[in-house]
């Protein structure tokens, strides 16, 4: 990371640069909803894809929880779950 | 050869390999199952969502902000697991309340985001969004290879 000697001083080429790379992190959907946005529109929209993200492993957690309690040592999912550590 | 002044060079970096975040997630699965089998539904949730952010920040390593700030929060955390209160799993940023610029706003749901220049939190951003759907979308699969057939 900079920060050392000489100008460290951020353009505004590179934060295009940064802001076009998060844009295309977002899912097409959202992509599509924003169109070209401000950066504003984007950063906002980003926030709304994180928090999206972070409901998705709320979820997902849940559902893991309910599947666990219904495996028992010698069911096929175990074995599943066995094979993909192995390999 | 010396980048001109005033360019950051950006990393390429394209979050933690697959394998490796998969197999820390689904041993720290079997963790939970072996020693969670008589809790709660809850409860075993939390654990699981705890243990999905811990696998995604190990992997990615302390190389990132994000992540050696998740590390920090879950350590925090289990130190402090016996005292009272706390029931939101840790690991699990705040829901952010609504003031302030979009990039304050992200500053909030990025882990370690407060203080960033901005610069450096739109590298974070992208860092921690990739490796977040990641994460997801190995739970995911997990679900869908693991789960009853048909829903």
């Amino acid at each position: 990371m900079s920060g050392r000697g000489s100008s460290s001083r951020i353009t505004d080429e590179e934060i295009n640069e940064l802001v076009t790379k998060l844009q295309s992190l977002l899912p097409e959907s959202r992509r599509r909803n924003i169109g070209r946005a401000s950066a504003s529109k984007l950063l906002k929209e980003t926030c709304s894809y994180i928090k999206s993200l972070h409901r998705d492993v709320d979820d997902l957690s849940d559902r893991l929880s309910a599947l666990m309690a219904t495996m028992d040592a010698n069911s096929p999912q175990a074995d599943i779950i066995r094979s993909l550590l192995r390999s | 050869w010396r980048a001109p002044p005033g360019t950051r060079t950006l990393t390429p970096r394209f979050g933690p390999s697959k394998p490796m975040l998969a197999f820390r997630f689904l041993r720290a699965l079997t963790l939970v199952h072996r020693t969670a089998a008589n809790s709660s539904n809850a409860a075993r949730s939390r654990r699981i969502q705890r243990a999905a952010f811990a696998s995604m920040a190990y992997s990615a390593g302390p190389r990132r902000a994000w992540s050696r700030a998740l590390l920090c929060r879950l350590h925090f955390h289990r130190a402090r697991r016996r005292c009272a209160g706390r029931r939101r799993a840790a690991g699990v940023p705040r829901r952010p309340s609504t003031t302030g610029s979009p990039a304050d706003g992200l500053r909030r749901l990025v882990p370690g985001g407060t203080g960033m220049d901005y610069c450096g939190l739109l590298e974070e951003t992208a860092d921690y969004i990739r490796c977040l759907s990641e994460q997801v979308k190995l739970m995911q699969s997990i679900v869908d290879s693991v789960g009853p057939g048909g829903r």
